[in-house]
């Protein structure tokens, strides 16, 4: 019998359903609510996504101390940039930012992270920056522990040109599917979207969430 | 030459009574000393033009430039001190990289632009350095941004340009280049006013032989900087 549970020592994981769509104009982002210590739920009303710049938002998974010190130094950087530079900030200067914390700290970081936005250059655009550093563009993108049980549904699902509606619905049928499967995903999910007049955030919560077989 | 600044020009970090730093105007000298340099820019490109003077019949007229490339999509021309310039455009170009390590994109102008003016303007606030005796003009084009051309003087003041000039026929530069329709031309056109005007600035009595440098960044060089091609000339 051990002295204590394990979930007042163990450090606090984004165990996670987390995905990003492009679409034409913009892109969709989305992920759970849950935030595990072990088998305890810490917080079951989670916001994984957060604001990068006005109009870049990223998607965390992993660690949840160590995406929300990268998130807080891309988010300075950014900010710096955009002053010196007089103008709003790009996805991919956004990316690039993330992708040199999380590769040059590689070994003591555990981070997932997949960031989306809007910029007048390259309009939508979704990036995606794994567990040692790589940064890739993609059309979609899904990441966390419940993303491993929808690739087979996205890469069925997922269509080219899709509209802004549409990819909203793809990604919540994606999340809805992989929080049921997941243990380390679950409560609401949480959907931003951003295009170029701004950015429009909305939460689905019990029954807005759809459900598919559920055995 | 007038005594103005005496006693209060010895070093760049006094100001002399009246409110000026003598040490960067002098400075500010050495640039109109050297040979003219313009850069003009129109609806899609910028356009470089110097006059090299050839100082003896010995030189290697191919060796001795005074435009300068900044990773592929930036030129710089220069005026003034040359080993000055070399410092600038190394520094420039070490930014330009640094930035493209970081973003894997070419570091945008005007960012760049606010970087060599914030060095050569450290340059002017101490004793034991001298201010850059040299002044640039900065130059790129891409679809996105357009043309865009800053020139930055060894103050450290660096501002967009649609046209400027620097050296011993600034003047007279300034006012032939006013004359160009720059809103309505086009980068092959403005190489053969820019050509036109560093032949008419240059003093055939005063300096006898000199060679014309011609480089430009526009949509014809896909947004390239480069020395302008043989078959535009």
């Amino acid at each position: 019998m051990e002295a204590f549970p394990e979930w007042t020592t163990k450090a606090h994981a984004l165990g996670t359903s987390i995905m990003a769509v492009q679409f034409d104009g913009g892109v969709v982002l989305g992920a759970d609510s849950r935030t595990s210590t072990g088998s305890y739920v810490a917080n079951r009303v989670t916001d994984k996504i957060a604001e990068v710049s006005s109009h870049v938002y990223c998607c965390r998974s992993g660690s949840a101390a160590d995406t929300q010190a990268i998130t807080g130094v891309v988010k300075y950087e950014l900010e710096m940039l955009e002053l010196e530079l007089g103008a709003k900030a790009e996805v991919t200067q956004a990316a690039h930012m993330f992708r040199k914390l999380c590769f040059d700290y590689r070994e003591q970081m555990s981070a997932g992270i997949i960031v989306a936005g809007w910029d007048k250059r390259n309009g939508g655009q979704v990036y995606c920056i794994p567990l040692g550093g790589m940064l890739v563009k993609q059309p979609f993108s899904i990441g966390g522990s419940g993303s491993t049980y929808i690739y087979g549904y996205c890469d069925s699902a997922f269509k080219e040109g899709m509209t802004r509606d549409a990819c909203e619905q793809f990604v919540v049928n994606a999340l809805s599917l992989a929080m049921s499967r997941d243990g380390s995903s679950g409560g609401v999910i949480r959907l931003v979207t951003i295009d170029k007049d701004g950015v429009a955030r909305r939460t689905l919560t019990g029954k807005e969430i759809p459900t598919f077989y559920e055995g | 030459m007038s005594s103005l600044g005496t006693g209060y020009d010895l070093s760049a970090s006094q100001f002399s009574p009246d409110g000026r730093v003598f040490q960067v105007e002098y400075a500010i000298k050495a640039v109109e000393n050297s040979s003219t340099a313009i850069g003009l820019r129109c609806k899609d490109g910028v356009v470089f033009g110097v006059e090299k003077l050839v100082q003896s019949k010995l030189h290697q007229s191919s060796a001795n430039r005074r435009i300068f490339h900044i990773d592929r999509h930036i030129g710089m021309v220069v005026s003034g001190l040359l080993p000055d310039a070399r410092k600038v455009l190394d520094f420039a170009r070490g930014e330009a990289q640094a930035y493209r390590r970081k973003f894997d994109d070419g570091i945008p102008l005007k960012l760049l632009a606010e970087r060599v003016a914030l060095t050569m303007h450290g340059y002017t606030l101490y004793s034991h350095v001298r201010p850059f005796g040299c002044s640039v003009i900065l130059s790129a084009y891409s679809e996105h941004t357009g043309p865009e051309m800053y020139m930055v003087d060894p103050s450290g003041v660096s501002w967009g340009y649609h046209g400027c000039a620097m050296g011993k026929a600034k003047q007279q530069a300034k006012t032939e280049l006013e004359k160009v329709k720059l809103s309505s031309i086009t980068c092959e056109q403005l190489v053969k006013e820019v050509a036109k005007i560093i032949y008419v600035v240059h003093d055939e009595v005063k300096d006898r032989d000199f060679l014309l440098e011609l480089s430009w960044v526009c949509a014809a060089s896909s947004g390239r900087h480069e020395l302008v091609p043989q078959k535009v000339y």
